[in-house]
């Protein structure tokens, strides 16, 4: 009990404060990519700190769905902490619901900012929610199958025996059902945190926004959580991809340098993964708004066909 | 008088509700009056699946009627015929016999198309009035037809004797009564393409009785499914499940993709419906496939979870109907595009439609999420079914049950937020009022109970477990797990919305700690909507359902084959001045163009020819008979 | 894609240190310490058009690009002013740009300082006097620092909002 609650403890601290880094150093690296010098990566701590000294300006057309969104985005993220393998293969909440629930979780933060996104009554706000529930209404399913053609083959659903399994007998890893499924995977991280080509994470014109659109209404400490909000949900996506097509180095909490070395060893394949979608960001364009569907269709052909290819050579 | 007709027939639905769980429970009980009717007598029988449907009628009933007690639209003639319709509800899932099954099946249709001429003034009642008829009576022809069928092979009308015999029978005659059958209560349950009456029917009756059509009354095929896929015929070939499963697959998707772009709250709930149903078809096709195969454990899992979301929408789909009766009763309009704001005006109504959104959303941790994650685990099981044909079927259920759940939660985004939140859209809106005592207690029972659901599983499933063994005649195994965790097929997967729902609570209050700590300025200041400077915010600034569903509309062209239409009137005096802009949107229904129109078409161009042989002369007519008489001696 | 991206690292990093002395007018003595306190390390910046010939937009997007990188120090432009923790307007107030300012202005939480950009943001400039101009911004929202120039180089808008939020240069 005492040993869960400590891994509960470090999962949360490492997500809850690793997260603004990474957003932090994913800036830093893409202003690296086109010559500037770019901002620090510590960048989004002081942009934090800064947001909670502020007031609150919040619009009178607004009820208290708006001011209860910020709150329950974060506790969403907070639990999904809980449930992604971070430093070991026994994530505590692990128990509870799994890949499902993990899927589900961010679809209560993203019902919730989507309506905080109608709530002020603007058309910004409005179009931003209709993307944004169109874009992650459409990643579910890849989402879902892709993640089945892992338990597939590693035969259990608890994302901490796949990793578990794969971690043992890494031949199952260097497998085409593998990398098709991290393909799906991938572009469904890309859209579902927002990021290069689905949505541009960096946008001034509300014509081209997904979630900035429905987070303009927001100031100082509503804000601070909705953005610590997202960079988690990005964290923990990356977290996912990473441990679980790659996944080496996480163990079981048997003690506290065993969840060390599932934190290094995370902390090195984020570094690689940041490094890709950095370069990735500054090569592509965004897409056009509905030519993003077609993306997402590619993506679920990719998991589809890796689960097939699982079927096919059983 | 109102208060006393609602109040005993929700006393009636309590009453249900305590037999229903008697009968749960194993209580059985038979009775005969063979001389009330004739053709073998009125029988009816408590069994466990029975008494689950007449629990779930009754449960639902009592709000509802609750409701009824307080909404204007309940009174006059509607009283009677809800009294009929809640009485002949009860009596279908306890029904024995053809002859019982079939009067209780028909009272029950009757008394629902009186409910739905509710409105004899207005045309679109009338029109839907007219299609719910001709549909539900072709479903009773079907299931005439499947049950005569049957009751002549095997020489009773007692579905005990069908049951008994079942395993005997030749399997074209069981292939051919379990089409027959499954067609009929398909129409009833609303599964596509069976579904054109169901979006017409549900929103024209009164609100409270639209909570029972779309909460329990369909829920009556799916019984009849129940009891002919899994019970009445003994086990059947395989593709009998995976009919089953395609049909839920294609009924979930289809379902909420014309929930999307439908801009009518009731008829919007309506489609959502459709979709539900194909939700629990996909659990009773897996059960049926795992059946054939053996796998009792895993049938029974699939069986449970079509049962806990059978349950589940009754209880949120019944509150959202309610909820919309409160705000059509409100705004005098069912058009979304008229609402908006009213969660200020109408708290408890928000509140509540709120819980149902987030339920039937599936949204941890309320009851949807419980069912449909059954669901999922019921469908990922497929692996250990050693026929690639039929795990492409289960593929193809996993997949549609994902795209149901993000669209239904991108609906339930638009229907909340479009019919609640910001500025109202019209007067009426602007002067809504928040429904009166009884509409509120119904829907905060309602919603209370959606909580409950989907916080307890761990004492929920083995209730449906007790159900599923006495349908699958597999011996009850205890259900792993303990009061918080509740274990599916060993150590595959657990689940625990308990601890869900006590991790979001403590996470809540991280973000006010780090506040505390961090010294955050507590400052708040109200001031306009953000809109880059304009000097007046209204309402027609407002993202509408129409545009927020747009995306969607595209994406999915080919499938609601979208045409426009643009009508715009220019100052007599320049083309630079608009007088009027009239744009519209409308999609299509393919199977109205391919499969009703055409069907009807064939069915009148047959008619026309038909009657050429109607001449009017006697002469010819004696000649028919005539003709007549000598085929049958030939024949015979 | 490859090409782009070889070209960036042939390159290295473009951005230059900030070199001329910033030019600014302090009004009122706010800015040196609580701005300087609060927004040292971030700063985001909303840029209000009141009615500006764009020469000054033309200067201010330099700061985004390579050379002078406004990033590096924290600074940078946000898409909505309830995110903003500093105006920069430009341009003499028209009559029609008045009231979305005024707006503009309350719509931004506080702490908040206003910069008033280029000779026209001081006091009309060019155009003051017109009928169809209010006059300098802060004629309609209290300023608090002014940025002369017309339009100023994107050297001396840097420099100047360093010095509005006391930040030391690198």
């Amino acid at each position: 009990m005492i040993a869960s609650l400590a891994v509960a403890l470090v999962h949360i601290a490492v997500v809850g404060a690793g997260a603004p880094l990474l957003i932090g150093a994913l800036g830093t690296l893409k202003a690296r990519l086109v010559g500037r010098r770019g901002p620090s990566p510590w960048q989004p701590y002081a942009d934090f700190r800064k947001l909670l000294a502020k007031e609150v300006v919040v619009s009178t057309t607004t009820s208290w769905v708006f001011r209860a969104t910020p709150y329950l985005l974060v506790a969403t993220s907070l639990v999904t902490a809980l449930i992604v393998p971070v430093a070991t293969v026994r994530p505590p909440l692990a128990f509870a619901g799994n890949i499902i629930l993990l899927v589900y979780l961010f679809m209560l933060g993203t019902f919730f900012l989507a309506l905080a996104g109608l709530d002020a009554g603007s058309a910004f706000g409005g179009m931003g929610s209709s993307r944004e529930v169109a874009v992650a209404a459409l990643a579910e399913p890849t989402v879902i199958v892709a993640v089945f053609a892992l338990a597939l083959r590693a035969d259990t659903i608890d994302l901490g025996r796949i990793v578990e399994r794969f971690g043992s007998e890494p031949h199952l890893a260097l497998n085409p059902a593998h990398l098709l499924a991290f393909a799906a995977f991938f572009i469904v991280m890309l859209a579902e945190t927002g990021r290069l080509p689905v949505d541009n994470p960096a946008t001034h014109l509300e014509l081209t926004m997904i979630h900035e659109a429905m987070v303009l209404e927001y100031s100082g400490r509503y804000l601070a959580l909705v953005e610590w909000a997202s960079a988690m949900k990005l964290f923990l996506f990356m977290t996912l991809l990473a441990n679980l097509f790659v996944p080496w180095g996480l163990t079981e909490p048997t003690g506290p340098v065993a969840v060390l070395g599932g934190l290094l060893a995370l902390a090195g394949k984020l570094s690689v993964l940041t490094l890709a979608v950095a370069v990735l960001e500054t090569a592509v364009a965004k897409l056009r708004l509905f030519r993003v569907p077609e993306l997402l269709a590619g993506s679920f052909a990719l998991a589809f066909l890796s689960l097939m290819a699982v079927f096919l050579v059983r | 008088m109102n208060r006393l007709v609602y109040g005993v027939i929700a006393a009636m639905g309590i009453v249900a509700a305590g037999l229903g769980g008697y009968g749960m429970a194993g209580g059985a009980g038979t009775l005969r009056l063979a001389w009330l009717v004739p053709l073998g007598g009125l029988e009816l029988t408590l069994d466990p699946l029975g008494g689950l449907f007449l629990g779930l009628i009754g449960l639902a009933a009592a709000p509802a009627s609750v409701y009824g007690m307080g909404d204007p639209d309940g009174g006059g003639r509607g009283r009677l015929a809800y009294a009929v319709f809640v009485a002949s509800m009860c009596l279908v899932p306890l029904a024995a016999n053809t002859m019982t099954f079939l009067i209780a099946w028909e009272l029950m249709s009757l008394a629902s198309y009186a409910l739905v001429l509710h409105d004899r003034e207005s045309e679109e009642s009338v029109r839907a009035g007219w299609i719910y008829a001709v549909m539900t009576h072709a479903g009773l022809a079907c299931l005439l037809a499947g049950m005569l069928l049957l009751g002549a092979e095997v020489g009773s009308q007692r579905f005990a004797d069908w049951r008994a015999a079942a395993p005997a029978l030749a399997p074209a005659t069981r292939d051919l009564a379990f089409v027959l059958l499954a067609l009929g209560f398909a129409g009833k349950a609303g599964v596509i393409p069976l579904h054109v009456w169901l979006p017409l029917a549900h929103p024209a009756a009164p609100s409270h009785v639209s909570a029972l059509m779309s909460g329990v009354m369909i829920k009556l095929g799916i019984y009849g499914l129940l009891r002919v896929s899994l019970d009445w015929l003994g086990v059947g070939p395989p593709w009998w499940g995976a009919t089953l499963l395609v049909a839920g697959a294609v009924s979930s998707v289809i379902g909420v993709l014309y929930a999307l772009v439908e801009h009518d709250l009731k008829r919007l709930l309506a489609f959502h419906s459709i979709e539900n149903i194909g939700i629990i078809l996909l659990g009773i096709g897996s059960a049926a496939l795992y059946r054939v195969a053996g796998l009792d454990a895993l049938a029974r899992l699939g069986l449970i979870a079509a049962l806990y979301h059978t349950v589940n929408h009754a209880a949120f789909k019944a509150l959202l109907f309610l909820g919309a009766g409160a705000v059509v009763h409100a705004t005098g309009t069912r058009n979304m595009e008229a609402m908006g704001g009213l969660i200020k005006r109408m708290p408890w109504t928000a509140g509540c439609f709120l819980v149902g959104s987030a339920a039937i959303a599936a949204l941890p941790p309320l009851n949807g999420f419980v069912s449909e994650w059954l669901t999922f685990l019921a469908l990922f099981q497929n692996t250990r079914l050693d026929a690639v044909g039929q795990n492409l079927v289960f593929t193809l259920g996993i997949a549609s049950l994902a795209l149901t759940g993000g669209l239904a939660m991108a609906c339930f985004v638009k229907a909340f937020g479009i019919t609640f939140l910001a500025l109202p859209r019209s007067d009426a809106a602007a002067g809504a009022h928040e429904a009166s005592p009884p509409m509120r207690l119904a829907m905060l029972t309602l919603a209370a109970a959606c909580v409950a659901l989907g916080l307890g599983p761990t004492l929920v499933v083995p209730v449906f477990g007790s159900v599923a063994a006495a349908i699958l005649k597999t011996p009850p195994s205890a259900t792993g797990g303990d009061w918080l965790t509740l274990r599916v097929a060993g150590e595959f997967a657990s689940l625990s919305t308990a601890a869900i729902a006590v991790a979001l609570a403590a996470s809540l209050l991280v973000p006010f700690a780090a506040f505390w700590i961090l010294g955050a300025a507590r400052r708040t200041r109200a001031y306009e909507t953000w809109g880059c400077g304009r000097i007046v915010q209204t309402a027609r600034m407002e993202y509408t359902a129409t545009a927020f569903a747009n995306p969607f509309k595209r994406v999915f062209d080919f499938f609601y084959r979208p045409s426009k239409r643009l009508d715009i009137e220019f100052h007599p005096e320049s083309r630079f001045f608009v007088e009027r802009i009239e744009y519209e949107n409308p999609t299509r229904s393919i199977f109205d163009d391919w499969l009703y129109r055409p069907a009807l078409e064939l069915l009148q161009a047959a008619a026309r020819a038909v009657g050429a042989l109607q001449s009017g002369s006697a002469n010819q007519y004696l000649a028919y008979i005539l003709v007549a008489l000598l085929l049958m001696l030939v024949l015979a | 894609m490859f090409r782009q991206l070889r070209t960036a690292l042939r390159t290295g990093i473009a951005t230059e240190p900030v070199a001329a002395a910033g030019e600014i007018e302090r009004v009122g003595a706010r800015l040196a310490s609580e701005v300087a306190r609060l927004f040292g390390r971030s700063l985001a910046i909303r840029q209000v058009d009141a009615g500006s010939c764009n020469g000054c937009e033309l200067e201010i997007t330099g700061l985004t690009g390579p050379h002078y990188d406004l990033e590096r120090f924290g600074l940078r432009f946000v898409a909505s002013p309830r995110h903003a923790d500093c105006l920069l307007v430009t341009g003499p107030v028209t009559r029609n740009m008045a009231e979305a300012l005024r707006r503009t202005w309350q719509a931004t939480p506080d702490p908040k300082f206003v910069v008033a950009v280029g000779d026209c943001g001081r006091d009309g400039g060019l155009f003051r006097g017109s009928y169809a101009v209010v006059g300098g911004v802060a004629d309609v929202v209290p300023v608090d620092a002014v940025i002369p120039g017309c339009p100023p180089s994107p050297a001396a808008l840097l420099a100047g909002l360093l010095e509005a939020i006391g930040r030391p240069r690198r």
